[in-house]
C-alpha cells in the first residue's frame, strides 16, 4: 500500500499549536507531542543510519533502544520518542556536517 | 547523607513508595519519564483526549487506582522525574537531569527499573514502520496515535492480542494477529496457566474477540520477511501449515514477550543466574526481593510477572527495607509473597505458552540484521565465531563484530545474540554467557559533564 | 595428568605472549602459550589503542621504532588487518612551560630520527579547525598510529598458531618448577608441559611467577579507563593528547571518539575488576569538551577498563632472569606496551634462540630491582591511588627524592 505518513492520529490534542521544521519543511504539531510523534505523523522517517545510511523511524518508543535520534540546530541530539517538541526546533536526519 | 531511593516509577516503584511512606518514610523515587506509571499502565498527556477507561478494558480499574495512589502520594515522596541514572558507584547513583550531571547517595536503593519488549531479529525488521509491540501500545496512549495504518501483529505474547483490540477500538485496521508459537504448544502450558485462571479467561476473551472482529489470527507461524521500499509494506510468513502467506501493511508490532531491564541492577552488583524458562539471565534475589545487602529489585526489572506482581513486588521489597531497617514484622508482606510467587508462576506457564522462538533465530539467514545500531548481521557474528581462536561467549563476541556495542549497548539484539553464540558452539543459551552491564546505562552528552575548569 | 613437550612455553597471552610466540616459531620453535582466559583479554585488547612514537621514554626509541616498522607491516606479517591507522600524533601545550616541554621532547624525537611539525597558535587553528583555542601550540608527529586492540591480540595469535605454536585459552597456570636444565608447568586441569625456556609475560599476575623463580619486581594492578562516543561526522583525524594528560583521544573511522580516563584507577587483579568511577567519566568528558568544543554535545554510550601491571620507575620489565637460566621476563608494561608489542616479541625471541643481548633491551633488566626501586616522579601523577599494592614503593618514601625522572610524558596506549 502507498501511503507517506507512517502514524495515524486517532486521539486529538487540546495544546497550543507549534511549528518547528525538519529538514527544511515545517510541520505543525501540538504542544505535549513527542518529536518521533510529530514527524511520523507527518513522514517516514526520523534520520538516517550512520552504517549504509538507510531510513529510520525509531523502534521501541520508549526510549531504551535509542534509534530515533535527531539533531537539532543547536549541535545537540534529542531522543525523539522522549522529548516533546517546543515552538522553533530546527531538526535534521543527519549531524550537520562540522563546522570549524 | 543518604535516603531510601527508588527507581522507576511503574506500578511497583509506586507500590514500594506507599508502604516506605505508610511507615514514617519519605523516599526519594526517581523516573526517567515525564509522568508516572511505567510503561504498561503509562499515562496519556493531560490534554491527550483519550478514553483510558475504554482503552485500558478490564485494567481500566487498576489502572486508575494506580494514578489515584501516586497523586495521593504528593508531597509525602521527594519525586524526581525526567531523571536519568546513568551509573552506580557504591551507593552513589549518578543522575542526569536537566541535561546536567549530579549525584545522589542510597541507601538503601530500590530498583524498578521495568521491561520492554525482547525481539527476535528477522529480514527487514529495521525497516521504518516496524515498532515493538509495547512501542505500538505507547504510541497510542502516550501520543494518541496508531504506529500505521493496517498493522500487523507479529510475535509470540499475549499482548499482542491485547494491543490488537486496542488498535481495532481506536478505528485502526489489524491485518493480521501471527504468533510463533504452535496451538499445541500453548495447550501443554495451560495448567502452569491455571494459576491465575481470571487473567487465562481474559486472554482467551481476546481470542475470541479477535476471531469476532474477522482478523487472521495464526500460531505456529515461522516470520519470512517485512518487505518494503523504505518502509513496510507487507509482512510475509509462513503457516502452520507451511503455506507461505503475505499480508499487506505499512506497519509491523514485534514483540515476544519481555525483558527486564537489567543494566542498573548489574552496575549495582546483583548476581544473575540463567532461567530456562524464559531463557533469559535474571538477577538473584530472595523472596522478597533482596539482591545484596542494601539493594532490592522489584517489578518486571527483575523477573517478568506483569503489572499485578510488579505492584506486589514492589510493595513486598518495601516491607523487606523496613525489616532491614529495624523495624518489626508486618504481617501484610505474608499474603504479598504468596501472591507474587502465584503470579510469577503463572508468567512462568506465559513464558512456555508464548515461547522464545529459539529454533526460528538459530536457522535465520546470515544476511539478517541482528545488531541495529551498528548493524551487525548474524553471518559477521556466526563468521568471527568459525574462525581460528574465535570467540565462544556473548561479550567476547561483542568486542570482535561490535554487535551489541552500540548506543542501545546490547538491549535490543541481546537475547537473539545469546542464541546465535549459543547454536555456533552447540550449547544452550546460559552457555553463551550474559553481555555485561556498562555505564552509561544511556548514552549522556558531554556537556552535562559542565564546563572545563580554564 | 598427561605431559607434553616444547621449547619454550609461554604464560600469559597478551600482546606481548602472542607476539613472542610468533617470531620464535618463525625461528622454528616449538612454542606452547598458556593463557589464564582468552587472548588479549586484558589491557592488550581494552587499551586504547595508541602507536604513539613522539613523547616517549628516551631509552625505548630503538625499540619503539623497530615495532612501528612491524605495525606497519601487520597486514603482511600476521595475514589479517587490526584497522591500524597511520594517524599521526597531535601533542597539545595549554601554556608556555608546557610549550618547552613538548620543545624538548620534539627534540629528543628528532634525535631518533622522527619528523616534528611544530604548530603555534593561529597556524595551529587553521591546521585543526576542530581544535578549540586552549591549546595555544601542539607538536605533530604524521608517523604516529593507531590500531584496533580488540582485534589485534587473536589476529597475532592466530598467525602464531598457523606457524604452529600450540595456543591454550583457559589454561591457568597453577605451578612452575625447575626440571633439569629446563621447567615443568603445570596447569588447573592437572596437565604437565615440560619446556626448555620459559616466558613469563602474565601482566599484572607476573610478578607470582618471578617470586617462584627466587626474584620480585614491585608490580601492582590499574585499569586505564577508557570511554567511546556514538559515531560522528569524521573530522578528528590525528590521535590527540595534552601534555597535561588530561585528554587523551582519538576518533576511529567509524566515526566513535575514543577517549582514555587519566590519572589511572587501581584494579583489583585478584577480583580481575577494573572499574570505571563515573567521576572519571566526567572529568574525561569536561576535558574533551573544552578542547574540542564542537564535540560538546557528543555522547557517551559506553566505559571501560582492563588490567594492567605497572612498576614504580614506569617503564616494563624485559629480559632474563637474574636468578633463573632459561626464565625470560616481559611483564610490567606500565600502559605503554601496545605500541612496542611487536619489538618485544622480536628482541626476545632472540634473546631466547641465539642468546642474543640486544641493545634495544637494555633498559629494562629486572636487576634494577635488586636494590631499591627507583620511583619515577612521574609516578604521583598516573595513578590515583600511588603506593597502592604491598610492594609498590611509595613515593614519598626517601628514594623518591633521589630518583632520576624515566619518563618523559604520560605515556598511554
Amino acid at each position: 500500500m502507498v501511503t507517506d505518513i507512517q502514524f495515524k492520529r486517532v486521539a486529538e490534542r487540546s495544546g497550543a499549536r507549534v511549528t518547528l521544521n525538519f529538514e527544511g519543511s515545517a510541520i505543525e504539531a501540538t504542544s505535549g507531542d513527542s518529536i518521533l510523534a510529530a514527524l511520523l505523523t507527518h513522514g517516514l522517517r526520523v534520520r538516517r543510519h550512520e552504517f549504509g545510511g538507510e531510513p529510520r523511524a525509531g523502534f521501541c518508543l520508549m526510549g531504551a533502544c535509542q534509534d530515533c535520534w535527531v539533531w537539532s540546530d543547536h549541535g545537540g541530539r534529542l531522543r525523539a520518542c522522549t522529548t516533546p517538541v517546543a515552538e522553533g526546533m530546527t531538526l535534521f536526519a543527519q549531524p550537520p556536517a562540522p563546522s570549524p | 547523607m543518604s535516603s531510601i531511593v527508588i527507581v522507576g516509577a511503574g506500578p511497583a516503584g509506586i507500590a514500594a513508595a506507599e508502604v516506605l511512606c505508610a511507615h514514617g518514610y519519605r523516599p526519594v523515587l526517581i523516573d526517567e519519564a515525564e509522568r508516572a506509571g511505567g510503561q504498561g499502565y503509562r499515562q496519556p498527556a493531560p490534554d491527550l483526549a483519550l478514553d483510558m477507561r475504554h482503552l485500558m478494558g478490564s485494567e481500566a480499574g487498576r489502572y486508575n487506582a494506580l494514578h489515584r495512589r501516586f497523586s495521593a502520594l504528593a508531597g509525602r515522596i521527594d519525586y524526581r522525574p525526567r531523571t536519568l541514572v546513568w551509573a552506580v558507584e557504591g551507593d552513589t547513583l549518578h543522575l542526569l537531569r536537566e541535561g546536567r550531571a549530579e549525584t545522589i547517595e542510597a541507601a538503601p536503593l530500590l530498583l524498578a527499573t521495568g521491561a520492554m519488549d525482547r525481539i527476535a531479529p528477522m529480514p527487514g525488521w529495521t525497516l521504518p514502520g516496524v515498532f515493538t509491540l509495547g512501542g505500538a501500545q505507547v504510541a497510542l496512549k502516550d501520543q494518541g496515535c496508531l504506529i500505521g495504518r493496517r498493522v500487523a501483529f507479529l510475535g509470540s505474547s499475549p499482548l499482542l492480542l491485547l494491543a490488537a483490540r486496542q488498535y481495532r477500538q481506536m478505528g485502526g485496521e489489524v491485518t493480521v494477529v501471527a504468533d510463533t508459537t504452535g496451538l499445541a504448544a500453548k495447550a501443554r502450558a495451560l495448567p502452569g496457566l491455571l494459576a491465575s485462571p481470571l487473567t487465562l479467561l481474559r486472554g482467551l476473551g481476546y481470542m475470541a474477540d479477535t476471531l469476532r472482529a474477522g482478523t487472521p489470527l495464526l500460531h505456529g507461524v515461522t516470520p519470512v520477511a517485512i518487505e518494503g521500499d523504505g518502509h513496510v509494506q507487507s509482512l510475509r510468513l509462513r503457516d502452520a501449515a507451511g503455506r507461505e502467506r503475505r499480508f499487506a501493511c505499512d506497519a509491523v508490532a514485534l514483540g515476544y514477550g519481555l525483558k527486564p531491564e537489567t543494566q542498573l541492577a548489574d552496575l549495582a552488583g546483583a548476581s544473575f543466574t540463567y532461567d530456562p524458562d524464559f531463557r533469559l539471565f535474571l538477577p538473584k534475589t530472595d523472596g522478597f526481593g533482596r539482591a545484596r545487602p542494601g539493594l532490592y529489585l522489584a517489578g518486571d526489572g527483575a523477573t517478568i510477572g506483569g503489572a499485578d506482581a510488579a505492584e506486589a513486588s514492589g510493595a513486598l521489597a518495601a516491607h523487606a527495607i523496613l525489616s532491614d531497617l529495624g523495624a518489626p514484622a508486618d504481617a501484610a508482606a505474608i499474603p504479598l509473597a504468596r501472591r507474587v510467587a502465584r503470579l510469577r508462576k503463572f508468567q512462568r506457564g506465559l513464558a512456555r505458552a508464548f515461547a522464545w522462538p529459539v529454533a526460528q533465530i538459530r536457522a535465520q539467514a546470515d544476511s539478517t540484521v541482528l545488531c541495529r545500531c551498528e548493524s551487525v548481521t548474524i553471518g559477521a557474528v556466526r563468521a568471527a565465531m568459525a574462525q581460528a581462536l574465535g570467540p565462544v561467549e556473548v561479550n567476547r563476541v561483542k568486542a570482535m563484530t561490535r554487535c551489541g556495542m552500540g548506543r542501545c549497548q546490547g538491549r535490543v539484539c541481546g537475547p537473539a545474540l545469546q542464541e546465535i553464540v549459543a547454536a555456533g558452539t552447540a550449547r544452550d543459551g546460559a552457555a553463551a554467557g550474559r553481555l555485561r552491564g556498562q555505564a552509561p546505562v544511556k548514552p549522556i552528552a558531554l556537556s552535562a559533564a559542565g564546563e572545563a575548569a580554564p | 595428568m598427561s605431559s607434553a613437550s616444547a621449547d619454550v612455553a609461554i604464560i600469559g597471552g597478551g600482546l606481548i605472549g602472542t607476539w613472542t610466540a610468533f617470531f620464535l616459531a618463525r625461528r622454528g620453535q616449538r612454542v606452547v602459550l598458556l593463557e589464564k582466559d582468552v587472548v588479549g583479554a586484558q589491557s592488550s585488547g581494552t587499551n586504547f589503542g595508541n602507536l604513539r612514537l613522539q613523547g616517549r621514554f628516551p631509552g625505548q626509541y630503538p625499540l619503539a621504532l623497530r615495532s612501528h616498522d612491524l605495525w606497519e607491516d601487520f597486514e603482511a606479517l600476521i595475514g589479517e588487518g587490526c584497522e591500524f591507522a597511520r594517524t599521526g600524533h597531535l601533542y597539545c601545550a595549554f601554556d608556555a612551560e608546557e610549550q618547552a616541554r613538548l620543545e624538548a621532547y620534539a627534540q629528543v624525537s628528532e634525535q631518533h630520527g622522527l619528523t616534528i611539525e611544530r604548530l603555534v597558535q593561529p597556524d595551529l587553528h587553521k591546521r585543526f579547525p576542530w581544535l578549540g583555542g586552549r591549546a595555544v601550540a601542539a607538536t605533530f608527529s604524521a608517523r604516529d598510529a593507531t590500531a584496533n586492540p580488540r582485534l589485534a591480540t587473536p589476529a597475532v595469535a592466530r598467525a602464531a598458531r598457523r606457524l604452529g605454536v600450540e595456543i591454550r585459552e583457559n589454561a591457568r597456570v597453577t605451578a612452575v618448577a625447575r626440571h633439569g636444565a629446563g621447567f615443568v608447568v603445570t596447569t588447573a586441569d592437572g596437565t604437565e608441559l615440560g619446556c626448555g625456556a620459559l616466558v613469563n609475560a602474565a601482566g599484572a599476575w607476573a610478578v607470582e611467577m618471578a617470586e617462584c623463580f627466587g626474584e620480585t619486581a614491585p608490580v601492582f594492578a590499574a585499569g586505564p579507563p577508557q570511554f567511546v562516543t556514538e559515531p560522528l561526522p569524521f573530522v578528528m583525524a590525528p590521535s590527540l593528547q595534552t601534555i597535561d594528560g588530561s585528554v587523551i583521544a582519538r576518533q576511529t573511522e567509524r566515526g566513535n571518539v575514543i577517549l582514555a580516563g587519566y590519572p589511572r584507577t587501581a584494579a583489583d587483579a585478584v577480583a580481575n575488576r577494573a572499574p570505571v568511577p563515573p567521576a572519571k567519566t566526567l572529568a574525561a568528558m569536561r576535558a574533551l569538551a573544552g578542547l574540542v568544543p564542537a564535540l560538546a554535545h557528543a555522547h557517551v554510550i559506553r566505559v571501560w577498563s582492563g588490567i594492567e601491571g605497572y612498576l614504580p620507575d614506569m617503564i616494563p620489565v624485559i629480559g632474563r632472569s637474574e636468578t633463573t637460566p632459561g626464565l625470560f621476563h616481559a611483564f610490567g608494561f606500565c600502559g605503554h606496551g601496545f605500541q612496542i608489542g611487536p619489538g618485544v616479541g622480536l628482541y626476545l625471541s632472540d634473546m631466547i634462540v641465539d642468546g642474543a643481548k640486544p641493545a634495544a633491551l637494555e633498559p629494562f633488566s629486572i636487576a634494577r630491582f635488586r636494590t631499591a626501586a627507583t620511583v619515577s616522579d612521574k609516578f604521583h601523577k598516573e595513578f590515583d591511588h600511588p603506593g597502592m599494592g604491598a610492594q609498590a614503593t611509595s613515593p614519598q618514601s626517601g628514594q623518591s627524592k633521589a630518583a632520576q625522572p624515566t619518563i618523559d610524558s604520560p605515556g598511554r596506549e
